[in-house]
């Protein structure tokens, strides 16, 4: 089984959707340990890739390839579509977060009473198609799965999710999917215009391909084609590259998401059940930034060359504008929401910047977010299970009643402010100095981002204050005797994220050895 | 393993051990786990001073691990002791031991007594970092991680709105120097490749006086050091910081935190020595800020508010000293007011303790009787900050006025006004709190107690360094050595080097020194003088809150500067993200809707042809094809 890793990271949560599905529902007591001991088991086989990955070796790994689809098609070439899964120091970090994330999803989904073989079967198909992305080297069949995604995660918010749930899942539905389009079209423009050298050579034929690998080589290009470097084919007055990388940026910025196009998250957070927030936070927006590394860059260097600026100038409103929406909120998951936005408005500022620090500094942001963003939803959820209120103006002094969730709450606040000691702080810190170092961006554009940890501090402190300090005051008086302090099974899904943000944190090398190399490879393409 | 690296390590444990375990620690124990870190931390203080005095005089790297490797950049966690790290310890570890001491009595009737100690040596330990790291990313962990304890401390009773507010205007302010510090240390890392120290500095030896980067980067750092050391315009949360626990108030907002920006100038005394436009803006913010805060403190009733201004103030001085490149004269004042201050903040404590948690001086009066230890040291500490010799501030302040005299004659006029106003508020206090009768309720009257051994203790040791301590630096005229100096000397070896015109200046003539010293002990005197005839001859009580007018009631008010803040900044901001939550999403949102509508609309008349008669689709079908044709073969039918 070892020898495929990959795939059974991608099938073995499918697995456990087939088992739950198979059970009768007056078994439906196991749902809840089945999907846990999947999740479980997914996060040691992701512990056994950490340990077995070479962080000096920058090339994918543990590569697994089997011819899918070949359809000859005469003169027009032959079709050839590969199931082809690799890792590399990129894409692992993230494997890793989806497995942390993904088991403490699980646990916070043990209060899930309606439907419950319908949830958990769909958390775990969920689990697959994420986890499909980040493994898939073949752009078919990461768009498979990327699609895929859309599925589980329109029924989780649809069925499961608060009062205007239809709404959001819908609106949440409608932006991926014209997302998808943008990218599916880009997609056939690369089919047209890339072969498979080795294939071609082989066979005297056009080989078209999927493979990432093939596709992020200029050389591979047919020199007429649309998407030819080396040619000047424009569409609309645009050259056809710039325009495939910007329709590949909208596709992946709306998953990431990227001001202004954004609007769906608060509406998808505010209705979703916590666990599903956790997840879309923790670990779906992250598909977006690793979109724009492992796709959009390397097939379009030219593009996110010329571009850099804009792009940088993009990350930056995220940034603040995020930040701004963050301190006008009353709401307090939508709060977290838009400091969801503002913190991955880094992200994008960091790859914009290509340069070694920003791009490992936006990886490891992506890492510290899926923590400190799973964090804090579940820490927004623990409120809203005790009273189905989330207002920040219905409670005054919670540390009275609530003295442990108050320490979870200030460390999971300070972290994400970006204190020293908690990962929030690097990856804001090496994404920063990225878009500094970069002769790309100019220094006043950074210095505009770094108003972004003005802001943090700005609305996670008035926050706390808020909800946390001063004389205990609830607005229901009913909710009173409701707010109890954390229980076993909460701290033990809220320890180990706390745990890992100070260790990522405290050792940041824990990334970046990953990373390093991976990194400087990716950055010889824009040299 | 080297002992060193036990001086961080003991307060880190001291707060991992009170801060899990404190509800099941016995009380008494609390505070003996809470001290025992810090003195043991301050004796290994004094071994690794005597150890490095006996060496060679240069600087110590202990390298712990790589913290970071990313492309070409490196940044190690290793510590850096030399002559400067080696006084900020003795200072910190050693005024931290007093004042954790003092603790344990102070706050002995405090419900959060354990949290409390935990913060405070979590607070020490990040101090230790800041101070003992060897470069600037590890100066800027302590230097967030002592915010964030100030932040915790000044809050530390967190019912009370007004503390949290302070405590959040505090952490915010900071960030907003923070940002300076920030950028400073990627233009750093533009510019020299490293962010080590030694390397950063051995590079910057080559470069030429003026040099931009140079100038942009020290520009930058003193943004930072505005923030942590309260300088004009960062300087309004200090004042309010005295929200937290008075002990607080001595450690942080007094003798260590507050002066990190001073550390942090010095530390890069060669970058400032190239940077001589910068050194100017230094000495100007210094000098306004010290008289801006001196002349506030003239007015305020609180006992601790009227400390804090004075904190401000003396901070002012010491980048004066830094503007004028005396750098070791800075580090000396830095040493001696933490003395005397802390002094200071931990008699005031003590005076609040017995006083029923009384601020107001206006309600005080009389003390000396019933707080005789207490008041012969506020006194001694009122003699040392008024400049008066032979106690400790006499000596500090005197030399930093000597070298702002060389400098400029006008900006030493201006320092020995703010010395007299020092003199005046601080003796004003004094009297207003110790002599005179008693204006108090009967209540607090009943209670007036000298504090226990545990906080006298402290006040008793600081009051001796109080009056010693500027022996340490005795200047020639006067027949010392200077030994602080001397001991100092190397560390600004590589800014002679690189600006030797910065440090040439005529030597003042001792004739010339004397003047000086008679002026500025001359003027604090009368000063006292001043006071004594106001609060002790007139018995003159400050009047009651609103009675003030004219100027009297702009400076009581502290020229309104917070609430041109809170008008110029801090309302735009949240209208501007309440206007931006509104109305941009309303926009934006309304587009995304739109689009979705006009989907909607178009889709909801085209159903309309789906009419379900064949008739019509056969009509529909003729139609079409009669276009299609028409529309290829158009141009040939009607040629």
């Amino acid at each position: 089984m070892l020898n495929y890793i990959l795939s059974s990271l991608v099938f073995l949560p499918l697995l456990g959707a087939v088992v739950i599905l198979l059970i009768p529902s007056s078994q439906r007591h196991f749902y809840k340990s089945i999907t846990l001991l999947f999740c479980a088991v997914e996060l040691a086989l992701c512990g056994w890739l950490y340990a077995h990955f070479s962080t000096a070796n920058a090339a994918y790994q543990f590569l697994e390839k089997i011819d899918w689809i070949t359809i000859p098609l005469g003169s027009l070439g032959t079709v050839s579509i590969d199931y082809l899964l690799g890792v590399d120091g990129i894409s692992l970090p993230l494997v890793f977060l989806t497995g942390v994330v993904m088991l403490v999803g699980a646990v916070s989904s043990w209060h899930i009473n309606k439907r419950e073989k319908a949830y958990f079967a769909l958390y775990l198909l969920l689990t697959s198609s994420v986890m499909g992305c980040f493994v898939a080297l073949d752009f078919f069949l990461f768009f498979l799965f990327f699609e895929f995604m859309l599925l589980p995660m329109y029924f989780l918010i649809g069925l499961w999710g608060g009062p205007r749930r239809e709404y959001a899942s819908l609106k949440f539905f409608l932006y991926t999917l014209a997302g998808s389009v943008l990218i599916l079209v880009v997609m056939i423009a690369l089919y047209l215009s890339a072969v498979d050298p080795f294939e071609s050579e082989a066979t005297q034929t056009l080989v078209h391909t999927f493979d990432l690998r093939y596709l992020a080589d200029g050389h591979n290009y047919l020199p007429d084609s649309i998407l030819s470097p080396t040619g000047e084919i424009e569409i609309w007055g645009i050259s056809s590259r710039m325009l495939a990388f910007w329709l590949l940026f909208i596709g992946f910025a709306i998953k990431l998401p990227i001001v202004p196009l954004h609007t769906w998250l608060p509406d998808a957070h505010v209705e979703a059940p916590t666990p599903v927030s956790v997840v879309l936070a923790g670990v779906l927006l992250k598909i977006g930034g690793y979109g724009l590394l492992r796709i959009a860059y390397p097939l379009f260097p030219d593009a996110a060359n010329e571009y850099a600026f804009s792009l940088g100038v993009l990350g930056v409103l995220s940034i603040v504008y995020g930040g701004f929406n963050a301190l006008a909120q009353n709401d307090l998951k939508k709060m977290v929401a838009y400091s969801s936005v503002s913190h991955m408005g880094f992200v994008l500022l960091g790859v914009a910047s290509l340069t070694a620090e920003g791009v490992n500094g936006a990886v490891y942001q992506m890492v510290s977010h899926g923590i400190l963003s799973a964090l804090l939803f579940l820490v927004v959820g623990v409120l809203y299970d005790r009273t189905h209120n989330r207002l920040i103006d219905s409670y005054r002094g919670l540390v009275s009643p609530m003295p442990q969730l108050t320490v979870v709450v200030s460390v999971a606040f300070f972290a994400s402010l970006g204190l020293p000691g908690f990962s929030g702080f690097v990856g804001e810190l090496f994404t920063l100095m990225g878009g500094f170092q970069s002769d790309r961006l100019p220094h006043w554009l950074v210095a505009i981002g770094t108003l972004g940890i003005v802001l943090a501090a700005g609305y996670f402190l008035w926050t706390l204050q808020r909800l946390f300090f001063g004389p205990f005051w609830a607005k229901n008086a009913n909710d009173a005797a409701l707010l109890t302090d954390l229980t076993l099974r909460e701290k033990m899904m809220l320890l180990p994220l706390v745990m890992l943000t100070l260790l990522l944190g405290l050792f940041p090398n824990l990334v970046f050895n990953l990373t390093n190399q991976a990194v400087t490879l990716w950055m010889k393409i824009f040299l | 393993m080297n002992l060193l690296l036990l001086i961080p390590l003991l307060p880190l444990v001291g707060f991992l051990i009170n801060g899990i375990g404190f509800k099941h620690i016995p009380k008494s124990l609390v505070g003996v786990i809470g001290s025992v870190g810090p003195v043991v931390a301050f004796i290994l203080s004094i071994y690794a001073f005597g150890a490095f005095r006996a060496g060679n005089n240069a600087p110590v790297i202990i390298q712990l691990f790589d913290w970071i490797t990313v492309g070409t950049l490196n940044i190690s966690f290793s510590f850096q002791i030399d002559q400067l790290s080696l006084l900020m310890l003795l200072v910190v570890t050693g005024v931290g031991s007093l004042i954790h001491i003092y603790s344990i009595g102070y706050m002995s009737h405090d419900a959060g007594f354990g949290k409390f100690f935990a913060f405070l040596n979590l607070f020490l330990f990040f101090m230790l970092l800041l101070v003992m790291g060897s470069n600037y990313v590890i100066m800027f962990i302590g230097w967030e991680g002592v915010g964030l304890c100030s932040y915790l401390l000044i809050g530390f009773w967190n019912k009370v709105t007004n503390y949290n507010n302070a405590a959040r205007k505090a952490f915010i302010m900071n960030r907003i120097g923070d940002l300076g510090f920030l950028l400073g240390i990627f233009l750093i890392i533009q510019t020299f490749g490293t962010v080590e120290y030694l390397p950063v500095f051995e590079k910057a030896v080559g470069m030429s006086v003026g040099d931009s980067a140079i100038a942009a980067i020290t520009l930058l750092l003193f943004v930072g050091a505005m923030g942590k050391s309260a300088q004009i315009p960062l300087y309004t949360w200090l004042p309010d910081a005295m929200a937290g626990p008075t002990p607080v108030s001595a450690l942080i907002h007094a003798a260590t935190m507050v002066t990190a920006g001073i550390y942090m100038v010095v530390r890069s005394n060669v970058l400032y020595a190239l940077a001589p436009d910068t050194l100017e803006i230094v000495a100007i913010i210094g000098l306004a800020t010290a008289l801006m805060a001196a002349s506030i403190g003239l007015f305020q009733n609180d006992i601790k508010k009227v400390l804090a201004y004075s904190t401000v103030s003396q901070l002012g001085y010491m980048f004066m000293a830094l503007g004028v490149a005396a750098y070791s004269s800075a580090m000396f004042h830095v040493i001696t007011h933490a003395f005397f201050k802390a002094l200071l903040f931990l008699g005031a404590g003590s005076v609040i303790h017995a006083m029923s948690d009384e601020q107001d001086i206006r309600n005080m009066g009389g003390l000396r009787k019933k707080l005789p230890i207490t008041f012969l040291t506020f006194l001694i500490a009122t003699i040392a900050i008024s400049g008066i010799p032979p106690f400790a501030g006499f000596f500090s302040k005197d030399e930093i006025l000597a070298h702002v005299y060389e400098h400029n004659k006008l900006m030493w006029a201006l320092g020995v006004l703010g010395s007299i106003m020092t003199s005046f508020y601080m003796f004003r206090l004094l009297f207003l709190t110790f002599f005179g009768d008693f204006r108090g309720t009967h209540e607090q009257a009943h209670h007036l107690h000298e504090s226990p051994i545990s906080m006298t203790l402290p006040l008793m040791v600081l009051a001796v360094l109080s009056v010693v301590g500027g022996f340490m630096n005795v200047p020639h005229v006067l027949g010392g050595h200077s030994a602080l100096a001397t001991f100092m000397d190397p560390l600004f070896a590589n800014a002679q080097r690189a600006n030797p015109a910065l440090f040439e200046h005529g030597h003042l003539d001792h004739s010339t020194e004397y003047l000086l010293m008679g002026v500025s002990v001359g003027a604090a005197l009368l000063a006292m003088g001043a006071a004594y005839v106001l609060f002790i001859s007139k018995k003159n009580v400050p009047a009651a809150d609103g009675q003030e007018s004219g100027l009297q009631k702009v400076i009581y008010n502290k020229y309104y500067v917070d609430e041109f803040y809170e008008a110029i900044f801090v309302n735009p901001m949240r209208k501007l993200s309440d206007a931006l939550y509104s109305f941009g999403e309303f926009i934006v949102d309304g587009l995304v809707k739109g689009a979705g509508g006009l989907v909607k609309l178009s889709s909801g008349q085209l159903r309309q042809l789906q009419t379900g008669e064949t008739g019509f689709y056969v009509f529909a079908m003729v139609v079409g094809i009669t276009a299609l044709l028409l529309w290829n073969f158009g141009a040939i039918i009607f040629k």
